[in-house]
């Protein structure tokens, strides 16, 4: 296996950083497979991905990682109950058309899910609709209303409490600040609704 | 499948290269069948390239579609015009490099091309077998291998790779010899055919069968059915290709003319490549083993042999780590069939890569030269030996 890019994208040094060694991961939405190959290389991991694009999915074959092609709200159902330890959706939720579906079979299949999505209640959204009245557009969520694959527009408030509504709980959390595919950031303490431009959730079941 | 090879572009090869054969079942120790037949002796035609480790374990072996041999790359001598059917994967630094793997290819039994097959000479009459040939499954031309592989030495195979029928082959690998494989690659296919895929095996099978010359199978001493055989296998080409491979690579043109002839000659350049590809096909090839090989794939159903009809069930008996492939084109095996073993290995917790690549030349995809398909592979088995070797 190739050497792992160790200045990945910020949120997934965080995320990275949640996952116990050895563990079982499967990363919906894995890309080119950044995540999955540093958490093989530094934390030793089964890990495998799903993935829809066929160049990113080939670019992870090439590199020695385990991805399949399909579409994740589809894949995800496939897997026997508890396969996985930990299964990581990163800044895709926010394209998800049913999130509920979605987080429900997440918890089926691993033991704890791990979410990460842009804040939409970031003091510049908020600027933006507030003084220019246009749909907002940040480096964050980049695209116009009509173009955007991001059909949700999620807050840090709103997922904790969507996990609430679906009857799981928050494990962890880390509200950071960073752009979309920057390697550096920082962990936002004091009012992490307005001034962070991600939330990262580790959810899990109740009982756990 | 089709014929595409040609040499290589950067003249990469394996280089000379020579057919060797194994016999094994002799009488009274013969092989018996999936049907309870017995069979012997066997002998298989096969070739290997590259080095067997002092350790025996990078032996990749290749299983071949319908009309392959066991030549898989290289020349049988400077003279050859085409290199082996898959020499465009196949060699030093290629997608399956032979520097690193030690690679295996073998005919399968019932084939014509050097494997006994319904064209040997049957031991109990001195004559060739004919219908007099015990039919064949998927599973025998595995059982087959497994001897061959025995008779190397080697214990584990570090990969089993192969498109279409090979692809079969592969998965039947897998379920019947799971220690045995340590990873597998299976191209192009599906666990059964379709009934869409049994019925142009049929109408090939009964244009060979329909030709005077074939005799009941009888026709070794005397005239080749031909005209049937290379009708089957113009029934073949237009499952290998599709819809827009054919409209890129003949549309309406006419061949060689500039209008109609108004009679029944070729006029279109498909109708050409047609009758020419089953005129080709005639000299190479025998038309029982046409029929035994069609007759094992369309009989083919991994969920039936291993898994009392659960394709899941039958999978939870592979250990491997796999590669799934299909081709956006491919009508024959479509993506469907793939996503399917995809799906029995993701509920049995296996290991699964898959890859649809975006391919217009149909079924036929996995055998033209590709960057794509050679990358993929060659990083899939790049892991397995790191993995081995850890």
């Amino acid at each position: 296996m190739k050497s792992t890019n160790s200045r990945m994208r910020y949120d997934l040094q965080i995320i990275a950083s949640w996952i116990e060694p050895g563990s079982h991961v499967v990363d919906l939405g894995c890309g080119e497979g950044d995540l999955l190959q540093h958490l093989i290389t530094h934390k030793g991991v089964h890990g495998t991905g799903i993935e829809r694009n066929e160049e990113k999915v080939a670019a992870c074959i090439e590199k020695g990682l385990s991805v399949l092609q399909g579409d994740i709200n589809e894949e995800v159902h496939d897997y026997p109950e508890g396969r996985f330890d930990y299964v990581i959706l990163s800044q895709t939720l926010q394209q998800v058309y049913e999130p509920a579906v979605l987080i429900r079979a997440m918890l089926r299949i691993g033991r704890k899910g791990i979410v990460s999505f842009p804040n939409f209640s970031h003091w510049d959204i908020r600027r933006q609709v507030f003084f220019t009245g246009f749909a907002p557009v940040s480096r964050q969520l980049p695209f116009q209303w009509f173009n955007t694959p991001n059909i949700r527009v999620i807050t840090l408030k709103d997922f904790r409490k969507f996990v609430q509504d679906v009857g799981f709980k928050i494990l962890k959390e880390a509200a950071i600040n960073t752009h979309s595919q920057d390697r550096h950031g920082s962990i936002v303490q004091f009012l992490p609704n307005l001034r962070a431009t991600y939330g990262i959730f580790m959810i899990g079941k109740d009982y756990l | 499948m089709s014929e595409y090879t040609q040499h290589d572009k950067d003249l990469v090869s394996v280089g000379l290269v020579e057919k060797k054969s194994f016999t094994f079942a002799e009488p009274p120790s013969e092989m018996k069948l999936e049907s309870d037949a017995r069979l012997g002796p066997v002998t298989i035609a096969y070739e290997t390239y590259g080095a067997l480790a002092p350790d025996r374990r990078n032996a990749v072996l290749v299983l071949h579609a319908l009309s392959g041999d066991s030549h898989v790359a290289g020349y049988y001598s400077a003279e050859d015009e085409k290199p082996g059917w898959w020499d465009c994967m196949v060699g030093p630094g290629k997608g399956i490099d032979t520097d690193k793997f030690f690679v295996i290819c073998s005919n399968i039994i019932g084939s014509c091309l050097g494997s006994t097959g319904p064209s040997a000479i049957n031991p109990a009459t001195g004559r060739a077998y004919g219908l007099d040939f015990p039919v064949v499954t998927i599973g025998d031309m595995v059982a087959a291998q497994k001897a061959l592989i025995g008779h190397l030495g080697i214990e584990r195979l570090l990969c089993v790779v192969g498109g279409s029928i090979g692809g079969m082959q592969v998965l039947e690998w897998c379920v019947r010899y799971p220690e045995m494989v340590a990873s597998a690659i299976p191209l192009a296919t599906t666990m059964r055919h379709s009934a869409l895929a049994i019925a142009f095996n049929e109408v090939a099978r009964q244009s060979i069968m329909a030709d005077p010359n074939w005799n009941h199978g009888d026709y070794y001493n005397g005239a080749k059915p031909a005209l049937g055989l290379a009708v089957a296998r113009m029934i073949g080409h237009i499952t290998y290709l599709s819809d827009e491979s054919m409209r890129l690579k003949f549309g309406r043109r006419l061949q060689d003319k500039s209008d109609f002839s108004f009679n029944f000659d070729a006029d279109f350049q498909v109708e050409s490549y047609l009758r020419y590809q089953g005129r080709k096909f005639v000299d190479r090839f025998d038309a029982n083993s046409f029929l035994y090989i069609t007759k094992a794939a369309d009989y083919y159903d991994l969920g039936k042999q291993h898994g009392e009809g659960s394709a899941v069930r039958a999978l939870s008996k592979a250990h491997a780590r796999f590669l799934v492939i299909s081709f956006t084109s491919d009508w024959l095996y479509p993506t469907y069939q793939a996503r399917d073993i995809v799906k029995a290995l993701k509920k049995n917790g296996r290991d699964v890569s898959f890859c649809e690549i975006e391919a217009e030349w149909g079924h036929d995809a996995f055998l033209i030269p590709g960057e794509r398909l050679k990358t993929l592979i060659h990083g899939f088995l790049e892991r397995i030996h790191h993995e081995i070797n850890q």
